[in-house]
């Protein structure tokens, strides 16, 4: 295989060698079922709470107030649903950005056939949150506000401070997805004034396939999956053991990386090399999020007058893998609903592109980017009808 | 991401007949910049109705690039009358099959052929 340059870590990650390590045991010689009485399933249920407080302590929570889920998109499911049909007594409105993943969006249109009523929020140019629009839609029948914490394709950092106030002072829950935050900045639950977060482990150098919901005590929420009595009859099914360790052991170590001065500098310096070699060496390119609250592995651009998928298949020819919020790479007719709720016309958010970058970056291979993209962008501006005309 | 034939990596790595021809006889174009795909065809033909030379410019994925290029190297050396019999339905077939999503770039690439040779034609009748 050719040497990979992964600049898709927004994505997914690299799992981080010591977590892998701290996995390995519990899908061999530990394989009981942790709800067994016998001593050799307590070893692995104490194993689990043993990671439930790691995660707790990554957030600022308190272990009760953790539930594993399978990642993400459950840790969302859970949230938004768990809560609506909590509290379908007290209303049926629920408040959320234009610029939410999927996991959120199509959860809440989901809702929304079922008798909802969900208001989009709109958000500027950059990605942020209209705060007075949100102050403007609480109703009395509001039962959640979710907005995520930072967005997964522009990585703009959303006011969750701010928002966590004004649904704490309109007695509403509020739920983030903090699945691109998470590892990335400090989380701490407290702080926020959240009621609920999602995190998921792939995005920070954990295993796929494991995440976590924190539930602040005392929330009214009803469980998604049921079954058997796991998570505290939150959340039924046997648990994912090797996934639960490897994502406590991976909140360690995300702990640790966001006090490391060294990583983090390492990180936005290269990411900054990019964004500027990118504008000096290409013309007519659009950095897209905000220029400061954003988080330092992000960079989405747009170059105009030629297309998203075309640019990342040629950078593929090189081994480069990145993404793109053009209408090919999205699944359907239209573009990413990030870049045309920021206001981008459609033909400039089809030349949509992402790097999102990793602690395992190296500059060679930002060189390499640097050195591959501008040809790649010239060959494709150079069959494009709009480049001559310099107009789309 | 899709899963594209090897035909079409082809043809979009070779991009066949790519750029513009200045003074052309025909051109065609088609498409939207909105929905992300626009196809301009030209068109070269001789005193027998022969096309001497197709190119094309494409804003657009990979499968329009690599229809466009596939189209232009069909009708390149073939009569009008034949170019015109060109479908999307064949272009997909030398292409090794497109996902789904991806069939309206055939379609674009046989309009836009057709509408190159209209165009060369009704350039004609007004001479």
């Amino acid at each position: 295989m050719k040497k990979i340059i992964y600049l898709d870590n927004n994505a997914t990650t690299r799992i981080d060698k010591r977590v892998l390590q701290s996995m390995l045991p519990y899908l061999e010689e530990y394989y009981a079922n942790p709800s067994g009485i016998y001593y050799f399933a307590q070893e692995v249920k104490k194993e689990i709470e043993k990671a439930r407080e790691k995660v707790a302590k990554f957030l600022n929570a308190t272990p009760f107030e953790i539930i594993f889920t399978s990642g993400g998109t459950e840790s969302d499911n859970f949230a938004i649903k768990g809560i609506a049909f909590a509290n379908r007594e007290k209303g049926k409105h629920i408040i959320t950005s234009s610029i939410e993943h999927h996991a959120v969006l199509n959860t809440l249109k989901y809702l929304e056939k079922q008798g909802f009523e969900i208001t989009f929020l709109p958000v500027d140019k950059y990605g942020i949150v209209d705060i007075d629009a949100l102050k403007e839609s609480i109703r009395k029948d509001t039962i959640l506000i979710s907005i995520m914490y930072a967005n997964n394709e522009i990585g703009t950092i959303e006011p969750i401070k701010e928002i966590g106030e004004i649904a704490r002072n309109n007695n509403v829950y509020f739920h983030t997805d903090a699945v691109q935050a998470a590892g990335k900045i400090k989380i701490d639950v407290k702080e926020l004034n959240v009621d609920l977060l999602s995190i998921s482990g792939h995005k920070f150098y954990g295993p796929k396939g494991i995440g976590a919901l924190f539930i602040r005590k005392g929330v009214k929420i009803e469980p998604v999956l049921h079954g058997g009595h796991h998570e505290r009859n939150q959340r039924a099914g046997t648990e994912n053991v090797a996934g639960i360790i490897g994502l406590g052991r991976a909140c360690e170590i995300a702990e640790e990386d966001l006090k490391n001065t060294e990583i983090k500098n390492k990180k936005k310096k290269l990411k900054d090399k990019l964004e500027k070699g990118i504008l000096e060496k290409i013309p007519e390119v659009i950095v897209n999020g905000h220029p400061e609250k954003r988080i330092d592995n992000t960079l989405n651009i747009c170059i105009k007058y030629i297309e998203g998928e075309s640019i990342l298949i040629q950078l593929d020819f090189e081994g480069i893998c990145a993404s793109s919020g053009s209408a090919c790479t999205s699944g359907s007719l239209e573009p990413s609903h990030v870049l045309l709720a920021l206001g981008l016309p459609h033909e400039i958010a089809h030349g949509s592109l992402r790097f999102s970058l990793s602690k395992y970056t190296e500059e060679e291979e930002i060189d390499k980017v640097l050195e591959v993209l501008p040809g790649a962008v010239q060959k494709l501006r150079n069959l494009s009808p709009f480049w001559k005309e310099k107009k789309i | 991401m899709l899963q594209y034939s090897d035909k079409v990596m082809e043809q979009f790595r070779s991009m066949k007949n790519a750029g513009r021809i200045e003074n052309a006889d025909g051109i065609g174009k088609v498409g939207n910049p909105v929905c992300g795909d626009v196809m301009w065809i030209y068109i070269k033909v001789d005193e027998n109705e022969v096309i001497t030379d197709c190119k094309f410019e494409t804003f657009g994925c990979v499968a329009a690039i690599a229809t466009s290029s596939l189209a232009t190297e069909l009708v390149k050396g073939k009569k009008i009358d034949e170019a015109m019999t060109i479908t999307n339905k064949r272009i997909v077939d030398l292409l090794g099959g497109l996902p789904k999503e991806k069939f309206h770039c055939s379609v674009l690439a046989e309009e836009g052929i057709k509408k190159a040779i209209e165009d060369y034609k009704q350039k004609k009748s007004k001479k």
